[in-house]
């Protein structure tokens, strides 16, 4: 499905990164990388730290040691310039976070007018595109109230898609969602990753990570634990992974 | 003493109406600017520009407004430094709005969830643009009853100035009544008249809040 042949620099690299909340270590020396056009599924029970090595790699939290680099962006630094770093990388949460008080088309606009200055002619075009692209051209006008939540999420992620970032971040975005509209959701991101979009996704699909990810990083304890190729997760190798899996797949 | 109450008695009391809606109308507007400041300093990012806000806040709450007007006008004028009823009064109920309201407004902007920010900042916005294109449309919506509500304070908190021989429209009241001499009579007409003033807008501020409660559920997640 996608090219990994990709010999540059890895768009996000996480070296033994460390990362406490008061006493508790989230993140012990966590390291692993993405290469350009790759999607990479990060799995784990909760508390794990997989959300947290999520979060670090947009700055939404500091880490305490090691280092991130975010296509060319060292993230652990203090100095990072952060709004270079998020016009590169596109983040969708799992509770959509659309801005209520403004319209589909406006929630999409807004960015790419304030940041990057587009005229705003320009932007509504744009705002037509990514909502065809997620299957809601038809929304244009609507509030995000008047969405479902399946609608929601799709719009959230059209919203960042109009940012045109080189990586996509996906905080567990179906964990809100029931069955049905989870499906939706998940059928606009393997298009994204069949458009060889670069992507890191924290998600509790087993099913859909298993299809879609190239690359599977399975945390416990704030550790990388397990990490390979997609099939890891039909023949894990250690106990933790296996007892995840087992239960991953009652749950489904 | 003499005399009935007449037209000129109540044009007089109108008058101090009139004042008394002007005197809320600076309190509201000087209030308002610099309680939006205020607002802002209570969750700036700089720590001594918070404090600084909630020292302020603490301190005009900590105060009767009575004794802010008397510093305004007796006080100022003990250190040479004349003003005038209006200008005092103005100046005090200004200081002492503007720290109810920050904090008002404060609690509001701070009501918008969180990751509300996240998701603008994900987005590469600025502080400035988070607040200005994000955040603020959304707190004015919540603020706008507990807002209203707060003017009918403001409104009958301007009755303090007579204190300071302003002539609102309990000052007033008391003019009239010192030469009639009839207190049950004109001091039940002042109470009927800040009524008329301050019912309204609590009226307003109840249904705002209901419908603002209406808006809220439909906003709830799925």
């Amino acid at each position: 499905m996608q090219q990994n042949s990709s010999s540059s620099e890895p768009i996000v690299s996480l070296h033994n990164v460390q990362k406490s909340f008061g006493a508790l270590r989230v993140l012990d020396g966590v390291s692993f990388a993405v290469a350009r056009g790759e999607v990479l599924a990060l799995i784990g029970r909760s508390g794990s730290g997989k959300s947290t090595a999520l979060r670090c790699i947009d700055r939404f939290e500091k880490v305490d040691g090691g280092e991130i680099v975010v296509c060319g962006h060292r993230v652990d630094r203090p100095d990072v310039n952060l709004r270079a770093l998020r016009q590169d990388v596109g983040i969708v949460f799992q509770s959509y976070n659309l801005f209520p008080h403004l319209t589909i088309e406006q929630n999409i606009t807004l960015a790419p007018c304030a940041v990057k200055g587009m005229a705003t002619s320009q932007a509504k075009d744009l705002a037509r595109k990514v909502l065809v692209q997620v299957g809601l051209e038809e929304k244009l006008h609507a509030y995000p109230e008047q969405l479902s939540g399946g609608q929601q999420q799709r719009a959230a992620i059209a919203r960042s898609l109009a940012m045109q970032p080189k990586v996509m971040l996906f905080d567990e975005v179906t964990s809100a969602l029931d069955p049905e509209l989870t499906g939706e959701v998940l059928k606009v991101i393997e298009q994204l990753a069949a458009d060889g979009m670069t992507m890191v996704m924290v998600t509790h699909e087993m099913g859909f990570a298993k299809g879609i990810a190239d690359r599977i990083v399975f945390m416990h304890r704030g550790k990388v634990h397990e990490t390979g190729p997609a099939s890891i997760l039909t023949s894990p190798t250690t106990p933790e992974l296996t007892q995840f899996v087992g239960t991953g797949n009652l749950k489904s | 003493m003499g005399g009935h109450l007449n037209i000129n008695h109540l044009m007089f009391l109108g008058q101090g109406a009139l004042w008394t809606i002007g005197l809320s109308l600076i309190a509201l507007i000087g209030g308002g600017i610099v309680g939006f400041v205020i607002a802002l300093a209570r969750i700036s990012p700089l720590k001594s520009v918070r404090l600084a806000g909630a020292i302020y806040v603490q301190l005009i709450q900590g105060t009767p407004l009575l004794v802010i007007l008397f510093l305004g006008y007796f006080g100022l004028a003990a250190i040479g430094l004349k003003v005038s009823p209006l200008v005092a009064a103005g100046a005090s109920l200004t200081l002492y709005v503007a720290a109810y309201l920050g904090e008002i407004w404060r609690g509001c902007i701070e009501s918008v969830p969180k990751p509300q920010w996240e998701a603008a900042e994900g987005l590469a916005l600025s502080r400035t643009q988070r607040m200005v294109k994000v955040i603020l449309p959304q707190a004015v919506r919540i603020a706008t009853p507990p807002t209203v509500g707060f003017m009918v304070q403001i409104i009958k908190n301007t009755s303090l100035a007579s204190v300071v021989g302003f002539v609102e429209l309990m000052r007033s009241g008391q003019i009239v009544n010192n030469s009639l001499f009839e207190p049950f009579a004109i001091y039940a007409i002042i109470a009927a008249t800040y009524f008329a003033m301050c019912y309204p807008l609590s009226l307003f501020s109840q249904r705002l809040e209901r419908r603002m409660g209406r808006g809220r559920s439909n906003l709830a997640p799925a």
